[in-house]
């Protein structure tokens, strides 16, 4: 039995742990207010609030219902738009009626739900993340200046939350219905996780296998992770970094060691998919999907990364550049499971930077992405590690080019040697996301923009 | 007025198709499209999919009992295949099971056989083997092949812009369901709730009468909508009427994308000349517009584009040819615009060719050729009250284009990586369906006894705010609050006979035939009140719901007069009907007066390219728009700033390939990239200029649907002046859309780079 609380409902359901949770709430729960937009996670329309429990404290965020298995929602509070209440227009939804936001409406619900999000979050406001918040959510009608103002309007008669009771102070502020104070207390009387009979599907964030096959799923049934200790959370350990495979983008970017090690953190994120899709995707999912551009491999493949493998016949451990295989193919045997991935976390002397252009700039896969490192002694390259996507069958770590650089003053000459070499070391091929020459000439350009973001004073004008 | 919709929408308690409350007994159905762009149907094995549980039934052309033909203009598109598939896409089969699961799965299982038929996507290729889906047409004006000895340069070139997917958020869609003595009730989320019903009632052979088309809203359609809605709900309801069972047909995505059309990719060469003080003598082009498998709206799209083939200009001497080639790709269709921005494209790059061979700034060109009154268009009607240079001129001084142009040279003086650029652009659309009998509209208006007031007209609402805009109409008619008027859903049996809600004209037709039933009702209403004040009708005037005397308020409010109408047996519904007057055109010889009016504006864009990656933003987009006398800023706002958007999504982001097997490469959200909030301008500031609305358009407020995407194509040349400042003499080759991928290879040119 699958048990959660949708909106003011508690649901409990025997249909197919599989069913997209969207099919749930508008086909079985008659709540249309989401909507069908792709079914891909690239529109935002079906957006809605997912609320959980973590170590006793309730915290909320934006999901795309389309992508998440029906089973998901178990022991979880949904929101979709009408769980906002029909009293009167949360400040949210009167934001977007106040600057005109709204044109045809049919992504309405799902940006009013994503603002939402946004007010419960924990991050400091500022105009920059209040706008970003929205940039999982498509609109065809605004060119979005009107949803700007709207945004912008939040800004303003949000005032600073408190930051231990913020759910307390939106109900009191209108931003939430007041049963919102009882879903800590109705959530905890869900004790039993969801145990699924047979063997499934196994599922992650699902992010990538319900864009490919959701109908195959569904009749296939899903099972989960059950959140075994060794795959969740982010554990240091001197210079040592192991996070869990079910650790989702989101908790990686959020995570003050790592923001600390890594100062621009934030907005490499933003150039990760979208605000919900960070919420659901995780970094084992990133890497079993084997993708050659998936953007996590890249950005570990430039530190030393393992990853972290249990199965039947115990635990190993192998570099990342050797856990990709071929197109598609992993050094994964029947019955194991990513459970981790460990790296060395940059030192004061070492220089990491991720660059990655594609068509659109946010939720849109890579042309060509690439993550660089380098650790510098007297000027003197002691060690570098260059990865690419999109240039390779595989998520490539260039281990020539990265072997070159070694011992090498950093100089115009030395990129210029690497350059080729880097070159040599792609085998990039025309498809949809670019020609091969454009990712030859994008590669080039994207190891240029590492040393020019990186050593701005070695990068010099064409 | 806010949107009537707004607390609707932002509530999610607005009504969509897929909302609809199913009915007991509905069926769902999926479409099997063809697999091969061109084909011959050897055979179909249907079996194991039939035998699938849950499979109700799957229909081809065979089941169709009347014509299997859906063509609206030129009778040449199948509804279902019929011996040979000229697309891939294009629907064969459709698949009715319990529900819509099981329909993909039996979709799954159909075996298809075909014999393989050369297959064009290339319209080059078309032109040059004559495969044309109807004859050209030339529009011309003077005598351009004499100008050019006259000119003191004169340059040719080509230019090319690429198909556009609406993209509209709610899929296409129809839901129908048989009611008694063979009558078919069908939701549809349709443009042209007439057009649905009459193309239904062609392939069921049945009476129109029998059909009744309803419309909620739109979730989104941008002409997509238009022509493209009817396959679905004409297939919804041949499963329906066959089964008696009511059908539902919603298109996922992917079968949305893949199997309709999309805004026509053209490719024309041009030759411009103009004289030494930069006055346009002569303009040349040839069109190619790439109509694909079958004519759909082609014909008044490319009739379209040959209106606006000299923009805002007035150039004395003209030749404009347009082709309409066949390729064997989804018909393409109606898109914001309607062939106009591909007319606009290039004229703006034979311009800009011209500037750059002269050394100059496009605008200079532009400036000194912007109409005036009495001008003559190329198709005979004479320019009258073009705002063209009061908007280019407010736009100049309003946000100081010298000022810019010398911030700009200064930022890219000081700036290696990061180059910006800008351009002007104006517009000019003319408003009118170009086909003159399209251009009639019908409105019926029903006071209910206790004073409320139901609103019924053609006019389909999606998300543009024409509903709004005809309850505003309807209100001052009546002098009553708008709340008390409800818009009703629109519905072939309340109105019929209706143009499809497209060409920028919805509010103004429906608005005219709104105010003719308002006029209607406010005689009868006079006359009502006159007999109970004793009075003279003519001395009766109703002012915000209150009955006036000879200047002077009465007691009687309108809830009594209504009541008191009713008791003294006054019609309280009556029925509106609008047609443009003056508008003609005569094909014969290419001449005459379409147009109700023009709109005019002018755009100074400027953009940001980091020149290292490839990557830009568009920093500002500012207007002066010829709104005339906007009876909705608020609305009219949302028009011109998603225009904007979406018309430089049309030349920067938006890519429709195709490969040679036909197949469309980016068949998905996760390859189709429009727009988002990160990619849309930073700031699109705009001003109205201050100039009286013509009588035709509706309370004087020009329409604002189309002319906006035009300030798109702007986007493109401030793109490519911010690229010239990091490679001085680089010339572009107008390929649309410029994609980051094109940008950087334009500015790292492989040969070059070598050398």
């Amino acid at each position: 039995m699958i048990e959660f609380w949708l909106n003011d409902q508690h649901i409990r359901t025997a249909l197919p742990a599989g069913l997209p949770l969207l099919d749930f709430i508008r086909y079985e729960s008659g709540q249309t207010g989401a909507k069908v937009g792709c079914r891909e996670g690239d529109c935002g329309a079906c957006l809605v609030l997912e609320g959980r429990l973590t170590a006793g404290a309730l915290h909320y965020h934006s999901i795309v219902s389309c992508l998440t298995p029906l089973a998901k929602a178990h022991g979880r509070h949904l929101v979709t738009i009408e769980g906002l209440g029909a009293a009167a227009p949360t400040p949210v939804q009167k934001a977007l009626v106040d600057h005109s936001a709204i044109q045809c409406g049919f992504c309405t619900p799902g940006i009013a739900m994503a603002l939402t999000a946004l007010c419960l979050s924990d991050e400091d406001l500022t105009e920059d993340r209040a706008l970003a918040a929205l940039d999982g959510n498509l609109c065809r009608c605004t060119g979005y200046q009107s949803l700007k103002r709207a945004v912008r309007e939040l800004l303003l008669i949000l005032p600073i939350r408190p930051e231990d009771r913020p759910i307390s102070w939106l109900i009191a502020h209108g931003f939430l219905p007041a049963y919102f104070s009882e879903m800590t207390e109705r959530l905890t009387r869900i004790a039993a996780p969801f145990i699924s009979e047979k063997e499934k599907t196994l599922v992650a964030g699902g992010t990538d296998l319900y864009v490919q096959r959701p109908d195959a799923l569904l009749q296939s049934g899903v099972t989960f992770f059950q959140n075994a200790p060794e795959r969740t959370g982010i554990r240091i350990e001197e210079s040592r970094c192991t996070i869990g495979s079910e650790v989702t983008s989101t908790a990686i970017l959020q995570h003050p060691a790592l923001r600390a090690h890594f100062p621009r953190l934030e907005a490499y994120g933003r150039l990760i998919a979208s605000t919900p899709i960070r919420n659901m995707g995780t970094l084992g999912g990133n890497l079993a999907n084997a993708s050659p551009i998936a953007d996590w491999a890249i950005f570990f493949l430039a530190l030393d990364s393992t990853v972290v493998l249990t199965g039947p016949a115990g635990e190993r451990e192998l570099p990342l550049p050797h856990f990709f295989q071929g197109y598609k193919k992993l050094d994964l045997q029947p019955g194991e499971l990513i459970a981790a991935l460990r790296f060395e976390l940059p030192g004061p002397d070492t220089f990491f930077h991720f660059e990655k252009v594609s068509k659109r700039k946010h939720l849109d896969i890579a042309s060509v992405n690439s993550a660089l490192s380098i650790r510098l002694e007297e000027g003197i390259i002691a060690q570098a590690r260059l990865s690419a996507g999109g240039v390779s069958p595989v998520p490539l770590y260039l281990e020539k080019t990265s072997h070159f650089l070694q011992g090498k003053l950093l100089n115009a000459a030395t990129l210029q040697q690497a350059q080729a070499l880097a070159q040599e070391e792609i085998s990039p091929i025309s498809d949809i996301r670019g020609s091969e020459t454009y990712k030859r000439l994008l590669l080039r350009q994207l190891f240029t923009a590492h040393i020019h973001e990186l050593f701005p004073e070695v990068h010099e004008a064409p | 007025m806010k949107h009537l919709d707004s607390i609707a929408h932002v509530t999610g308690r607005s009504r969509y198709l897929d909302d609809i409350p199913e009915q007991k007994g509905t069926l769902h159905a999926v479409v099997f499209g063809s697999p091969v762009a061109h084909g011959r149907i050897t055979g179909a094995d249907l079996t194991e999919a039939a035998r699938l549980p849950g499979v109700v039934a799957i229909f081809s052309a065979a089941d169709i009992p009347g014509e299997n033909q859906i063509g609206g203009i030129i009778p040449d598109e199948p509804l279902l295949a019929d011996g040979t598939v000229h697309f891939r896409g294009q629907p064969v089969f459709v698949i009715v099971a319990e529900n819509d699961f099981t329909a993909r799965q039996a979709r799954s299982l159909i075996r298809f056989d075909y014999e393989p038929l050369p297959i064009c996507t290339d319209v080059q290729e078309a032109f040059e083997k004559q495969s044309f889906l109807f004859p050209p047409r030339t529009f011309q004006l003077g005598d351009v092949d004499a100008c050019w000895p006259d000119c003191a340069v004169v340059v040719e070139g080509e230019a090319a812009t690429g198909a556009q997917e609406h993209l509209y958020l709610e899929t296409q869609g129809a839901y129908a369901v048989p009611l008694e003595n063979g009558a078919m009730k069908i939701y549809s989320s349709t443009q042209g709730p007439t057009l649905t019903q009459r193309i239904a009632g062609r392939v069921l052979d049945l009476p129109m009468h029998q059909i009744e088309v309803e419309v909620g809203r739109l979730g989104g359609a941008f002409g997509g909508k238009e022509d493209q809605a009817t396959a679905w709900a004409c297939l919804a309801t041949l499963a329906a009427w066959r089964l008696q069972r009511p059908v539902k047909l919603v298109l996922q995505r992917h079968d949305d994308i893949y199997m309709t059309g999309k805004r026509h990719p053209y490719r024309s060469h041009f030759k411009i000349g103009l004289s030494k003080d930069l006055r346009i003598l002569g303009y040349e082009v040839t069109f190619l517009q790439d109509g694909g498998a079958a004519a759909d709206l082609s014909p008044a799209i490319l009739e379209r584009t040959l209106f606006h083939t000299t923009n805002a200009y007035f150039i004395p001497h003209v030749k404009a040819t347009a082709y309409s080639c066949r390729t064997n790709v989804a018909p393409y269709t109606a898109f914001r615009g309607f062939g106009g921005p591909q007319a606009l494209f290039v004229i703006e790059a034979a311009i800009a060719k011209a500037a750059f061979e002269l050394g100059i700034p496009a605008w200079q060109i532009q400036e000194k050729n912007l109409l005036a009154e009495g001008d003559a268009f190329p198709y005979g009607q004479l320019a009258e009250k073009p705002h063209a240079r009061a908007c280019w001129d407010t736009v100049k001084t309003a946000y100081a284009l010298p000022l810019r142009e010398k911030e700009i040279a200064e930022f890219n003086r000081q700036s290696t990586w990061l180059k910006k650029g800008l351009a002007m652009m104006p517009i000019c659309f003319g408003i009118s369906f170009t086909k003159t009998p399209m251009n009639q509209a019908g409105a019926l208006v029903h006071i209910y006894q206790d004073g409320s007031i139901g609103l019924n007209t053609g006019a389909v609402e999606m998300g543009q705010g024409v509903h709004t805009k005809l309850v505003q109409v309807a209100a001052k008619a009546l002098s009553v609050a708008p709340h008390r008027i409800k818009m009703e859903p629109t519905d072939t049996n309340r109105v019929a006979n209706t143009s499809p809600t497209a060409a920028s004209s919805g509010a103004d037709l429906n608005g005219k035939a709104v105010q003719h039933a308002c006029a209607q009702l406010r005689q009868r209403l006079h006359e009502a009140a006159g007999k109970l004040l004793q009075a003279d009708p003519d001395a009766i005037d109703i002012r915000e719901e209150q009955v006036w005397l000879s200047g002077k308020p009465t007691d009687l409010r309108w809830a009594q007069l209504i009541a008191e109408a009713f008791l003294q047996r006054v019609n309280l519904s009556a029925q509106g009907y609008y047609a443009t007057p003056h508008i003609h055109f005569d094909k014969s010889i290419e001449k005459g007066s379409p147009f109700a009016y023009h709109v005019y504006g002018a755009a100074l864009i400027t953009a940001t390219v980091d020149v290292l990656r490839g990557r830009y933003e568009l920093d500002s987009v500012e207007i002066v728009h010829d709104f005339g006398n906007s009876m909705n800023p608020a609305l009219d706002q949302g028009q011109l700033e998603g225009g904007v958007a979406q018309g430089i999504g049309w030349l920067t982001l938006e890519e429709v390939r195709y490969n040679a097997e036909g197949r469309l490469l980016a068949d998905s959200l996760s390859t189709y990239k429009v727009p988002d909030m990160g990619s849309a301008p930073k700031r699109i500031d705009y001003q109205m200029l201050q100039a009286e609305g013509p009588p035709l358009a509706i309370l004087g407020s020009k329409a604002t649907g189309e002319p906006p995407f035009l300030y798109g194509i702007g986007a493109y040349h401030a793109l490519v002046n911010a690229m010239q400042a990091f490679r001085p003499g680089l010339q572009l080759d107008f390929e649309a859309p410029l994609t980051p991928e094109r940008v950087l290879m334009a500015l790292y040119p492989p040969e070059k780079e070598q050398s």
